[in-house]
């Protein structure tokens, strides 16, 4: 195919465009359906691999670290994400807790750990090994993580505790806020352009 | 500007995987030369999945929400709560700016994309080129909704492992949650099944 590479095909409607090298803060719009074809990338490799590793930190520590506590006459009680995961196993939701391990804990730490590995290598513009199969999970990784959606839920967890119980916020409730954040800084950023940042080690 | 191509009129198509733009291919085991995933003009049984995925949601939809989700026992009573009874207790409680948004999670979502993609998926049927735009910005709305209604089943899952007072106070997840679970996930795979290019395919009218 020529010039195959400076064309975009919007995914939600089929338009075929030329790729423009877009400016700070640009994004390019489809214009027949509206749906977003490319946004200008405004972390660097570099800058996105430390991104991951502080990520992949403050996911150890949301892991780890109990969540919250509760008081009630003098007992307290408190729970990491695992302890979740555990208790639905144990009281009969084992759908729920395995549904719950893997859109909190397996997807969204494969996904970092992949990314990791593969920006790592693209820092020095190279592919990294299994970097096929590797980019091709982060796509269908990507729509099962949902760090965001149990951020809100602790909320509202403690919210409802709140009124019955002493509720007194941990580390790891801050490290769900804290990764929350790290997520929608990367939400603009596709990971598929690093097919184009990167080339194979041997030609 | 002057309507851009389609992609399947000038004989070209994009891997779903990695966007490479690459000759058109009908053959179904056709693969990208640069991922290795396999590519195709339009998603395959796109519609019968969508539907049939979508269908099976709306059922579960129903003991989802018949169904209690959550046991809270205490020394003097059991209180069993459904997914609208435990929104209702949340407004009263005196957070009603929470209870909006489990409410929003929980049934206002889940409705919509019932409602959403039916609509999608029967327009596509009837090849109608009517507000073909605005049905393909519900498409993106429906896509990034999607995982929000997992909400409450986080909130049961943080509350259960929390709730561990033996006697005195407990909280427990009941068979509603896991069906709601369920459905959460249906719906997401349905939207994902649908191909929104089918919206811009022939149309009838411009």
């Amino acid at each position: 195919m020529h010039n195959a590479q400076n064309l975009i095909v919007c995914e939600n409607c089929d338009s075929v465009y030329r790729r423009h090298t877009l400016a700070r803060g640009q994004v390019a719009d489809c214009t027949v359906c509206g749906a977003v074809l490319d946004r200008y990338q405004w972390l660097s490799v570099e800058g996105q691999f430390a991104l991951i590793v502080a990520a992949l930190v403050v996911f150890l520590i949301a892991n780890v670290s109990p969540i919250v506590t509760l008081g009630l006459s003098g007992m307290s009680a408190d729970t990491t994400l695992w302890g979740a995961i555990i208790t639905m196993w144990m009281d009969g939701a084992q759908l729920v807790s395995v549904l719950t391990a893997m859109t909190l804990f397996f997807f969204p730490l494969s996904q970092l750990l992949i990314f990791g590995w593969v920006l790592g290598f693209a820092r020095k513009g190279l592919r990294a090994p299994g970097f096929r199969t590797a980019m091709s999970v982060l796509v269908r990784v990507k729509p099962w993580s949902m760090i965001e959606v149990f951020m809100l839920g602790t909320l509202v967890a403690v919210v409802k505790a709140h009124t019955y119980f002493d509720v007194a916020t941990r580390p790891g409730i801050w490290a769900y806020g804290f990764l929350t954040i790290l997520i929608t800084v990367f939400s603009s950023h596709d990971a598929r352009h690093l097919w184009n940042l990167t080339h194979k080690a041997r030609a | 500007m002057s309507t851009p191509p389609r992609a399947i009129d000038i004989g070209i198509m994009s891997c779903h995987v990695c966007t490479l733009v690459i000759e058109r291919s009908d053959d179904p085991h056709a693969r990208c030369p640069r991922c290795l995933n396999r590519v195709h003009v339009r998603k395959k049984n796109s519609i019968a999945t969508s539907w049939a995925l979508l269908l099976s949601a709306a059922m579960f939809y129903i003991p989802a929400n018949i169904f209690p989700i959550m046991r809270t026992a205490s020394l003097s009573s059991i209180d069993d709560n459904t997914i609208l009874s435990g929104i209702a207790e949340l407004w009263k409680a005196g957070s009603p700016g929470l209870a909006v948004i489990v409410f929003t999670a929980s049934i206002v979502v889940p409705v919509l994309k019932f409602i959403i993609m039916g609509i999608l998926l029967i327009s596509v049927q009837r090849s109608s080129g009517f507000i073909a735009r605005q049905r393909a910005k519900l498409y993106r709305f429906v896509e990034l909704i999607g995982y929000w209604s997992m909400l409450d089943v986080f909130v049961v899952a943080i509350l259960s492992a929390l709730v561990h007072f033996k006697i005195l106070s407990r909280v427990e997840p009941l068979p509603g949650v896991v069906y709601f679970g369920v459905v959460v996930v249906l719906t997401m795979l349905s939207a994902m099944s649908f191909d929104p290019r089918l919206i811009w395919d022939n149309r009838k009218s411009q």
